[in-house]
């Protein structure tokens, strides 16, 4: 693709930057896009991939920064206006309307005449006509609900593309495709290409990268880490940009691990897996030990930690917690036998963001005892007082509402309300999202000490210093497969990354 | 401590008291309050003389306290319901089978003890339907509630037909005691209601009722990760509205000592939706304001007292409800405020 | 044949169940008398109803619908006792309808309230007009309401289409037009279905939604017309709790409550099923209005629960 180099860039993006309340969700990012490229973006969940994109598909609005589509500065305030300059995106979940036919659903869009009248006839050919462009021939009176993800997607795709696309936005769109599907699609990836359409391509399937992108650009915490010809930059090396991060304060408590050996068996999964979602597998934690979870984005972290948890129904294999059977547990079961869990996306399943802090807290502890026996209040007071200095939460006082503090904030109090049902076992689902620095390093104190103080832990993170730093044992997850675990001494980057690129195997 | 605060030397326009006082939820509903009990009582001097007739308080004061009973009941059940993110559209049917309930049972000769507990029955029974629907069936709250608000008053006026015999008027010393009898000066639904509120505010402030309701209105998902029964919850939030309509059903058929479901309470609904609303609870769920609902109820029984008053036929009211409702919400909108916001910086610059 | 039909297929049943029934009990039941009579009786309701189910098809309610009927059925008397002609009434009433719900949509979008507290302020305030303008029932005597009252096209067998029935099915044939052949018909089904797709996919939201609640406006007034030439009145308090009837009879028709599914014809079918229910009642005569009700109320038990298990059927999205 070194032709593509030559050429003068389709779009633009220089020093772009972008803050949510409590979060720097984009510093200083560069992205150039030129045409006749497939340009992949990469990172995890949070690195700031789909922000960036909605700046430049005029979702949302940069807070620092400039875009030049052609040569020329832009601002787009909508997503029309961005549409209207030749930038098109189909999302990550399918937009389009289920119940609606193809045709209906591509005859949408933004009209100039409302009270227009469809010509059916007409707005059927020309929705063939869309779907021809793209090799794809269905029944278009049918609801767009009934036919595969795949076909859904090219439909999307297929309503993107107007006759002045230049700038196609691909955001995870072989997440729920098979290997046949994916090929189909990558074949009209290549078809557009090669009539010079610049594609943004968002996945997080590494072999898909290497397979269709000219160009990979990777993003962590908002920042951007490199831009890369595919061909120049081998698998292990990406993986390491993606999750890698040099920890200085927290290599310390590297010191503290293996002080005394692992407990008594805690939890035991034998074959604990659900189709569709993560194959079968076994687990074991020990008192007084952290296992943490490694692997890519979509490899099935989330999946394992909710598994144990009971959150997601287990449809095979079963769970033994001390010597108890607890497979196909609710939630509720799990926490009154002393299974604590965090869930990664704090906003939709961790926190009640009206309520206060206190009662954010209280919850799982007060669930645990019933409606009835309520905590007297001074308790409670007395409770989430010593949770918010225990855990250093920065808030004047305890009834604040959550929705206010900031993100490392809200994440220790999901951890606190954990902590105050006093668990035996407790599950975190990336524990350092979105937090700052200072905040993280604690959590990993924080972990480390209360291991010490005998309490199994499962760790997910998509941090591989993060688990190397914690872990006094990992389990390595790959396509939502459990692959193996590395013990003890053992545990480091390279050997990490080596299981999750999965070099012995070959195959991915 | 306003003297702290109000820093003379700082050139802040406004004091922090004031700014914590103005941005307190209480105020608005309180304020209004006020503000429709001073209009009316200079259209009417003797507005705040009380009396005493044969041994009860009368006065207007009492009487906008005395009328808002029933809506101020219904209301704290929407309350409850409205904190888990639902809606009972069902209040006004169910208060009409609670008064064919009432008949029946009185035809039949039972003790009014029975026929009391009986009516409170028929309303929790009510409630759990609609819990059922909604927490078991999964269907949305409005739409749940829709089929009760249609069937019930056929229900009601079954019953009548079934029992009630030709003339469903009755009369209960009992109910009566209830409704129009006083204790010690003071009206007896008024000391009723009084206790009610207070078992109310009991179960959902000092057990951990209202903390999980408030939490399922919240944020459903994460109420469930920590082990909170979600639909139980619910399901109890609805008999809960069930019960308390009943006990406006037993009040408001006492009144009129007959049952007539179908024109009892019509769009009593919407006035326990509105209490609600005015009382600063949000229709996305997630808090329960008890007392700044029963101040929402005295609101529109205040305006409505106060439209008589002034001389304005009694239909007036709407109007002045419609407005009133469109105001509050219009000033809770996002995009409202923004452009009001500009609009007054712009004078301003 | 697609599951999105089976709920129309479901109210055609019953409605042919119901005529069935009726026919089978009483001798003169199966007749374009009766069938002729349904029509024109629940003309106005029918009405109402088509434009609810704009409203409940992109996902909104309407509750202002009675009190329109109330307030355009005062109007009507009134202007007419001043001698206005009840057509340029109409006219005027309906242009009042068209704006009234395009202010409504405009609050619903802008504020961003839900529909539900919208209209209801809506209800509110039309009704507290109503009796701003009459307390009584007053009479409209105009000529016009007479031959309205007269005119009718005969039916094959002994049945008549009258004047009613006759303006309720032009407006359901403009109401079909604009729902299945129009951009703006299209929108509404998209925003039924999925707000925020549909806004991604690049549909005015706030336009369409300002267009839908119009059009809600337009066919309650429309339906507040026929019904004050029907009873050659207006009453302050006429089409209380028509609202609920409407929505029923667009629920009965099959068009789903959460919004996206559904088609205006069924609604014809929807209120005549509600007209059925009461017409077998009457020709009962023992059974009366407290059967009416509760059986809809079952009737729409049924539907919503069938509803319900479709959708979670229909829930398409990463089904093959």
């Amino acid at each position: 693709m070194n032709a593509t180099a030559i050429d003068k860039p389709r779009v633009e993006m220089r020093s772009i930057g972008k803050s949510f309340p409590g979060v720097r969700a984009l510093s200083n990012v560069d992205f150039t896009l030129y045409p006749g490229e497939v340009h992949a973006l990469l990172g995890e969940n949070g690195a700031g991939k789909s922000t960036l994109i909605k700046i430049l598909t005029g979702a949302l609005n940069r807070d620092a920064g400039e875009i030049r589509l052609d040569g020329k500065a832009v601002n787009f305030n909508s997503t029309g206006e961005a549409q209207a300059h030749g930038i098109s995106t189909v999302y990550q979940e399918v937009n389009l309307i289920p119940a609606m036919s193809v045709t209906k659903n591509l005859t949408l869009g933004p009209s100039r005449d409302a009270l227009g009248v469809i010509s059916w006839g007409k707005a059927r050919k020309r929705a063939r006509e869309k779907l021809s462009r793209l090799k794809l021939n269905i029944d278009t009176e049918q609801p767009v609900g009934s036919f595969s993800v795949a076909v859904q997607q090219l439909v999307a795709i297929a309503h993107a593309l107007d006759d002045d696309t230049s700038v196609l936005v691909l955001d995870e769109p072989t997440a729920s495709l098979d290997a046949q599907e994916t090929a189909t699609l990558f074949a009209i990836i290549r078809d557009l290409k090669a009539r010079g359409m610049a594609i943004v391509f968002i996945t997080h399937f590494l072999d898909q990268v290497y397979e269709i992108s000219d160009r990979i650009s990777v993003l962590r915490n908002g920042n951007l880490v490199g831009t890369h010809m595919a061909s120049e930059i081998s698998r292990q090396d990406l993986i390491s940009e993606m999750i890698g991060r040099e920890l200085g304060e927290v290599e310390a408590t590297l010191a503290h691990k293996a002080e005394s050996g692992p407990g008594k068996q805690k939890l035991v999964a034998r074959d604990l897996g659900r189709k569709r979602t993560l194959k079968p597998f076994d687990l074991t934690l020990h008192a007084g030990e952290v296992v943490g979870l490694a692997g890519l984005l979509g490899s099935g972290r989330t999946e394992m930690t909710k598994l144990v948890f009971g959150a997601i129904r287990s449809d095979s294999g079963e769970l033994h917690v001390d010597g108890q059977d607890m497979s196909g547990a609710t939630p509720r079961r799990s926490l009154a036998s002393g299974i604590a869990f965090c869930p990664e996306d704090r906003k939709a399943e961790g926190l009640v963001g009206d309520l206060s802090i206190r009662e954010n807290i209280m919850l799982s502890m007060q669930a645990k005892r019933g409606w009835l026996r309520q905590l007297p209040r001074r308790e409670q007071e007395k409770i989430a007082g010593e949770m918010i200095r225990a855990l250093g939460i920065a808030t004047p006082d305890a009834e604040k509402p959550v929705r206010q503090l900031s993100g490392g904030n809200q994440q220790k109090v999901v951890l606190a309300r954990a902590l105050a049902s006093n668990p035996g076992i407790l599950l975190l689902d990336e524990p350092t999202r979105g937090i700052d620095v200072g905040a993280h390093a604690e959590i990993i104190t924080l972990i480390r000490k209360l291991c010490n103080e005998g309490m199994a832990l499962l760790v997910a993170s998509s941090e591989l210093d993060e688990i190397v730093a914690a872990s006094d044992r990992v389990a390595v997850l790959r396509d939502r497969e459990k692959v193996g675990e590395i013990d003890g001494a053992d545990i480091n980057r390279d050997n990490i990354i080596r299981m999750i690129a999965g070099d012995d195997s070959g195959q991915h | 401590m306003t003297v702290a605060s109000t820093d003379s030397r700082t050139d802040r326009p406004v004091p922090v008291w004031l700014k914590a006082i103005v941005q307190s939820r209480a105020v608005w509903p309180v304020l209004a309050l006020v503000l429709i009990l001073i209009v009316a009582g200079s259209v009417s001097p003797n507005f705040f003389e009380i009396r005493i007739v044969e041994g009860r308080l009368f006065g207007n004061l009492i009487d906008i306290l005395y009328r808002a009973v029933p809506t101020a009941l219904v209301a704290l059940g929407m309350a409850v319901v409205i904190g888990t993110r639902g809606i009972d559209l069902s209040v006004g049917s169910i208060i009409a089978i609670v008064g064919a309930v009432i008949v029946w049972r009185i035809k039949m000769g039972d003790p009014h003890i029975t026929i009391l507990f009986s009516a409170l029955a028929a309303g929790i029974l009510c409630g759990m339907w609609n819990g059922f629907l909604v927490s078991a069936l999964r269907i949305q709250p409005i739409i749940a509630t829709l089929i009760l608000m249609v069937a019930g008053r056929g229900i009601g006026m079954l019953i009548n037909q079934l029992y009630g015999g030709t003339d469903p008027s009755f009369e209960s010393a009992l109910l009566q005691w209830m409704s129009t009898g006083s204790i010690w000066l003071i009206p007896t639904r008024l000391i009723l209601a009084a206790g009610i509120f207070l078992a109310l505010w009991l179960l959902i402030r000092r057990t951990a009722l209202g903390l999980f309701i408030e939490s399922v209105g919240g944020n459903a998902a994460a109420s469930n990760l920590a082990g909170v029964k979600a639909g139980l919850i619910i399901f109890v939030a609805y008999v809960l509205s069930g019960l308390l309509s009943a006990w406006a059903g037993v009040i408001m058929t006492a009144d009129t000592h007959t049952s007539d479901p179908v024109s009892v309470a019509l769009y009593i609904e919407l006035d326990a939706i509105l209490a609600v609303v005015i009382g600063g609870g949000s229709l996305a769920g997630g808090r329960i304001y008890l007392g700044m609902t029963v101040i929402g109820a005295l609101v529109i029984q205040a305006l409505t007292t106060a439209t008589l008053i002034s001389g304005l036929p009694p239909e007036y009211n709407l109007i002045i409800k419609a407005l009133v409702v469109l105001s509050v919400l219009f000033l809770q909108s996002a995009n409202a405020r923004k452009a009001i916001g500009s609009l007054v910086s712009r004078r301003a610059s | 044949m697609s599951k999105k039909y089976l709920p129309l297929v479901a109210t055609i049943a019953v409605f042919l169940a119901l005529f069935l029934v009726g026919g089978s009990m009483y001798r003169n039941f199966l007749s374009t008398l009766v069938l002729g009579n349904i029509l024109a009786d629940n003309a106005f309701i029918i009405i109402a109803a088509i434009g609810a189910t704009f409203v409940i098809l992109s996902g909104g309610i309407d509750l202002s619908i009675g009190s329109m009927i109330g307030f355009v059925g005062v109007c009507m008397a009134v202007l007419d006792r001043m001698g206005w002609h009840p057509l340029a009434t109409a006219a005027v009433m309906i242009c009042f309808g068209i704006l009234y719900g395009a202010l409504q949509g405009f609050i619903i979008d802008y504020c961003d309230i839900q529909p539900f507290i919208v209209t209801l302020a809506g209800l509110f305030l039309l009704r507290g007009l109503c009796f701003m303008v009459t307390l009584d029932s007053v009479p409209i005597r105009h000529d016009f309401v007479d031959l309205y009252a007269s005119a009718k096209i005969p039916l094959p067998g002994r049945g008549v289409l009258r004047s009613s029935a006759i303006v309720m099915l032009a407006a359901l044939a403009l109401a079909i037009f604009i729902a299945h052949f129009t951009r703006f018909g299209n929108n509404v089904y998209a925003i039924g279905g999925d707000k925020e797709s549909a806004r991604l996919m690049g549909v005015n939201v706030r336009r369409t939604t300002i267009g839908i609640y119009a059009i809600g406006g337009f066919y309650s007034a429309l339906a507040g017309v026929v019904y004050a030439l029907y009873t050659s009145s207006g009453y302050p308090l006429a089409g209380s709790t028509l609202e609920l009837s409407a929505i029923a009879a667009v629920v009965l028709g099959g068009t789903l409550l959460t919004g996206g599914v559904g088609m205006v014809a069924g609604t014809l079918f929807g209120g005549m099923i509600l007209g059925l229910i009461s017409t077998l009642i009457i020709f009962h005569g023992s059974l009366n209005s407290a059967w009416i009700m509760i059986s809809s109320g079952v009737l729409l038990f049924a539907f919503i629960v069938l509803h319900r298990f479709l959708v979670s059927s229909f829930d398409l999205r990463g089904t093959s």
